[in-house]
């Protein structure tokens, strides 16, 4: 099981996964599909404390979206298998400490990717306003009512915003499509992504496994 | 005599600030201390002997305790607590480290021969080591705000200043008790007993403090109908804290600082703004008059050849090891501290973190109340201490900013974050714990997304007022912010436009503010319309009142009631948090600056870019007008509070469409009462679908039930006046 995996997501896991978070992680997998060989989108729901939390249905939709799988492919799976399981988790592994700028670059550009197709629902490469209303109406859901008014008021600002960063001056009969892979980068270049979308866990004894 | 001092040198600040250009290059510290000097000689001079000095029962209980208060009620919490780890193993260990190698070093020294004669023994070098290797808080703030490095580093150094006061004390006092002991009577007993010492005066002041901060909150919670003296009771509490946990020998500077840190969220949001404030400056105030009067007095306390022992060798191996020990204690525990943080800390940052040990009147204080009978060596060692303390505070201060600016280090992100950035940062928050939670561990976002479950079902509950629970949540605000802009820029544009922009009638969407509004507005928030005073000394009702009736917008009956009821209420929250929500990212601590809204770039920004979105949406071929180009303005914020009274004079820069005339109105133009409004302002009208071409700016009704309120007097001058080209 463990070899398979390896062997074709080598590129992927020699930077910093482990034998041992591999083992870690295919328990949990085990543990979450009721020891079945693939996972559902129920089998996710049912955890207690993602319950309470505000994203929950696009972190879940996120491990049954093929673009994250890393090949090539479009649309939704109804189940996942251990593999696709950790690839999606490989996301959040943190850059290794002896990496050069280019390695960092690709592992930011993977992550930014990851959050882009959380965003990008239908997959057009641009995350409009409407998708981006639904986001932020998501991280209001708790709020209520209030939160659906108040998330329009933010995604149209944020929107904006990002206009304006992207392409500068419009002009009044311009229109905004929507946020570009491109524009998406730009925008979150100052956060350290690299650094701060990541699972301490993942980065327990980094041994290098393919040298 | 002392108070006649004491009140000379809060006017030395003023004396400083008078030039800039010197402050950016010696630290404010460094220049106090040689005011001090200076003050010191004269008294010397008349007296012939040193009448003031610094004395430990001032500083302790007069000088230190504001200080402090100020460094809890300020700190970043989200940045100290993520840090908290790091910060503990550099004030705890770090600063134990210091004390025994220094102390060491010196007996070594001695034994070898290096200090000549003097009668000192290993326990006393060991005291010396203990009181001397502490950083202080007071000196790391002074220094370190010229020079803005990431929040990182500051925090860093600046906790472990605040933390290691448990150390220090418990050192201190253990080596003061062994030394009164004298060396044979010492045994493994007593060692387990000043072991045991530190984690009961850490963790007992701690815990004092944080009983306090439960008393604080609970009291302004039920403060309601007493708003004013609700400042008096955060500093009389806080300052209680300090004596309580001084009384039981606890740790006093842990407890104030918990006591600040702790309750600061909580009577943020349950008193009322302008209590908020009041608090905020005074807390500001006394804090920087007592820095001025510590440093003033240290400067005075060394004209006074009594205390002046010279022992070039005693002196001069001090300076040396507290910065040798200093970088080598600083990289190795960064080196071990790295193994286990998400994000390393860098060389660079652990130079700047080494360089930035000062040390200041804590140590001075300390060394102040030794007895003379026990250290026959007091004089040397207060000499030694001053050294030290002009050494860094003067020599390190003046060189810390060159060096950082050479060595190139990460500074302090002066823009404000994106409002993408934010919704982001937000997203990842959720996103990790998730993740967490679906991987099975139980990792440092689980613990603190429970943490904050905790807090938010049951602290919230417990200690924040009802009304204030509300409006909490950090988007929340965002909206509010968002919306209160909108409205500016929509009457700032409905002045520019003059009569003919918002002339419509079909769907009758007028709101007759005068009228309606300010009628029930009163009766909402009756203490704005009274005539109180702003804050730059102009009656607010003026300043709302030149604001607020060049809109007249009239909406339906129905529709006004609907909304009215929620909306007023989302405002007048909104009025309660102005600044709460700006404030979130503000991870710099200043001694001298308050962070006040006053973010030119961001209000600028947003402004602009509502405006030309506006502009774009209002273009309409019917109406024929062309939309505008960019919008200039520039203002001089000082300028306003005089430009209020007398519209048009003072400004400087003429070249304005927007020009002064559009918000600060000559008497004639917004008149003393609202009848004029009726006349002079046409009715302005809201266009709904008038050729909008960017449908990411849907114009809709619920933007405009913001004009409704009245924008917080402290953010609207600013905000109206930073516009830039």
């Amino acid at each position: 099981m463990y070899l398979s995996v390896l062997d074709s997501r080598q590129s992927l896991f020699c930077s910093s996964v482990s034998f041992e978070q591999i083992g870690i992680l295919h328990k949990r997998f085990k543990q979450l599909s009721h020891n079945e060989d693939t996972l559902r989108r129920d089998d996710l729901n049912t955890i207690p404390d993602l319950s309470c939390n505000p994203i929950r249905t696009q972190i879940i939709e996120a491990f049954f979206d093929k673009r994250n799988f890393h090949q090539n492919g479009e649309g939704t799976v109804q189940e996942i298998s251990f593999e696709e399981f950790l690839v999606v988790m490989s996301h959040f592994r943190p850059p290794a400490l002896d990496m050069t700028e280019e390695q960092r670059e690709i592992i930011r550009r993977e992550k930014l990717r990851f959050l882009f197709n959380m965003h990008d629902t239908d997959n057009d490469g641009t995350i409009t306003l409407e998708e981006y209303r639904h986001v932020v109406e998501e991280l209001l859901s708790r709020s209520g009512a209030l939160g659906k008014e108040t998330a329009k008021g933010i995604a149209d600002a944020a929107m904006l915003e990002v206009a304006s960063i992207s392409m500068g001056h419009m002009e009044p009969d311009e229109f905004y499509e929507g946020i570009t892979f491109e524009h998406f980068l730009k925008i979150l270049k100052d956060i350290e992504i690299e650094t701060r979308m990541n699972i301490r866990f993942l980065n327990m004894d980094t041994t290098n496994l393919c040298k | 005599g002392t108070d006649t001092l004491s009140l000379v040198s809060l006017c030395s600040p003023t004396v400083v600030e008078l030039n800039h250009n010197l402050t950016s290059v010696i630290p404010e510290s460094a220049l106090l201390i040689i005011i001090g000097w200076i003050l010191g000689g004269i008294i010397y001079g008349a007296d012939k002997m040193q009448t003031f000095t610094l004395t430990p029962t001032v500083f302790f209980f007069y000088l230190l305790p504001q200080v402090i208060l100020d460094a809890g009620y300020f700190m970043p919490n989200k940045l100290f607590f993520s840090n908290m780890g790091a910060i503990l193993v550099y004030a705890v260990i770090g600063t134990c480290w210091n004390a025994a190698t220094v102390g060491l070093g010196l007996w070594g020294c001695w034994l070898g021969g290096a200090m000549g004669d003097i009668d000192i023994g290993l326990l006393q070098f060991l005291l010396f080591g203990s009181l001397i290797a502490a950083v202080d808080p007071v000196a790391v703030i002074a220094v370190f705000e010229e020079v803005h490095v990431n929040e990182v580093l500051f925090i860093m150094v600046f906790g472990e200043s605040l933390l290691n006061d448990g150390v220090t004390v418990v050192l201190f006092n253990v080596f003061d008790a062994f030394v009164s002991l004298g060396g044979a009577e010492i045994d493994a007993v007593e060692i387990i007993k000043g072991i045991i010492s530190f984690f009961v005066v850490a963790f007992g002041g701690s815990l004092v403090g944080i009983i306090f901060a439960l008393l604080i909150s609970l009291l302004t919670r039920c403060t309601k109908n007493i708003q004013i003296i609700e400042p008096g009771f955060i500093f009389i509490l806080g300052y209680l804290s300090y004596l309580t946990a001084e009384m039981l020998s606890l740790s006093a500077i842990l407890s104030i600082v918990f006591c600040g840190i702790c309750c600061q969220k909580y009577i943020n949001a349950n008193m009322d703004e302008r209590s908020v404030t009041t608090v905020r400056y005074v807390m500001k105030v006394l804090a920087n008059g007592s820095e001025t009067i510590i440093f003033v007095f240290l400067g005075i306390s060394a004209i006074d050849p009594a205390v002046w022992v010279w022992n070039t060798g005693f002196i001069l191996l001090t300076l040396l090891f507290i910065f040798v020990f200093r970088f080598i204690g600083v990289f190795l525990l960064t080196w071990i501290l790295n193994k286990y943080r998400l994000v390393p800390l860098e060389f660079i940052d652990q130079v700047v973190m080494s360089y930035g040990g000062l040390r200041g009147a804590v140590a001075y204080g300390l060394v102040a109340m030794l007895d003379e009978n026990k250290f026959k060596e007091k004089n040397l060692m207060v000499s030694t201490t001053l050294i030290v303390v002009y050494f860094t505070v003067m020599l390190q201060g003046i060189t810390m900013k060159p060096l950082v600016t050479w060595l190139k280090v990460k500074r302090a992100a002066v823009t404000e974050l994106t409002l993408a950035e934010k919704i982001q940062n937000r997203t990842f928050d959720h996103m990790l714990v998730a993740i967490e939670d679906i991987s099975g561990q139980i990792g440092h976002n689980y613990m603190r997304d429970k943490w904050h479950n905790f807090e938010e079902r049951w602290l919230c509950w417990f200690l924040m007022k009802p009304s204030a629970r509300k409006s909490r949540d950090y988007i929340f605000n965002i909206f509010h912010q968002l919306n209160l802009k909108d409205a500016m820029s929509y009457v700032k544009e409905g002045e520019r436009r003059g009569s003919l922009a918002f002339v419509r009638n079909e769907t009758k969407a007028d709101v007759d503010f005068n009228k309606k509004f300010r009628a029930s507005f009163s009766e909402i928030m009756p203490d704005i319309m009274a005539d109180n005073m702003g804050p730059d000394h102009v009656p607010l009702s003026s300043i709302l009142q030149d604001i607020v009736p060049s809109v007249c917008l009239d909406m339906h009956e129905q529709d006004l009631t609907m909304r009215e009821s929620e909306d007023f209420n989302a405002h007048h929250l909104l009025q309660q948090h102005l600044y709460r929500g700006r404030k979130q990212h503000r991870h710099r601590y200043s001694r001298s600056h308050l962070e006040t809204n006053r973010d030119e770039n961001e209000v600028q920004e947003i402004f602009q870019r509502t405006m030309r979105s506006r502009l774009e949406s209002f273009k309409s071929a019917k109406m024929g007008v062309a939309p505008a180009k960019k919008i200039q303005t520039k203002h001089q914020k000082k300028d306003k509070p005089q430009k209020m009274p007398n519209g048009n004079s003072s400004d400087k820069s003429k070249n304005h469409p927007y020009g002064d005339k559009d918000f600060e109105f000559s008497e004639g133009d917004c008149g003393s009462g609202g009848e004029a409004a009726g006349d002079l302002f046409p009715m302005r009208a809201y266009r709904v679908e008038a050729g909008i071409v960017n449908p990411a700016f849907m114009a809709e009704m619920d933007p405009m039930d913001n004009m409704q309120q009245i924008p917080h007097v402290a953010l609207l001058p600013q905000t109206l006046n930073s516009f830039d080209t």
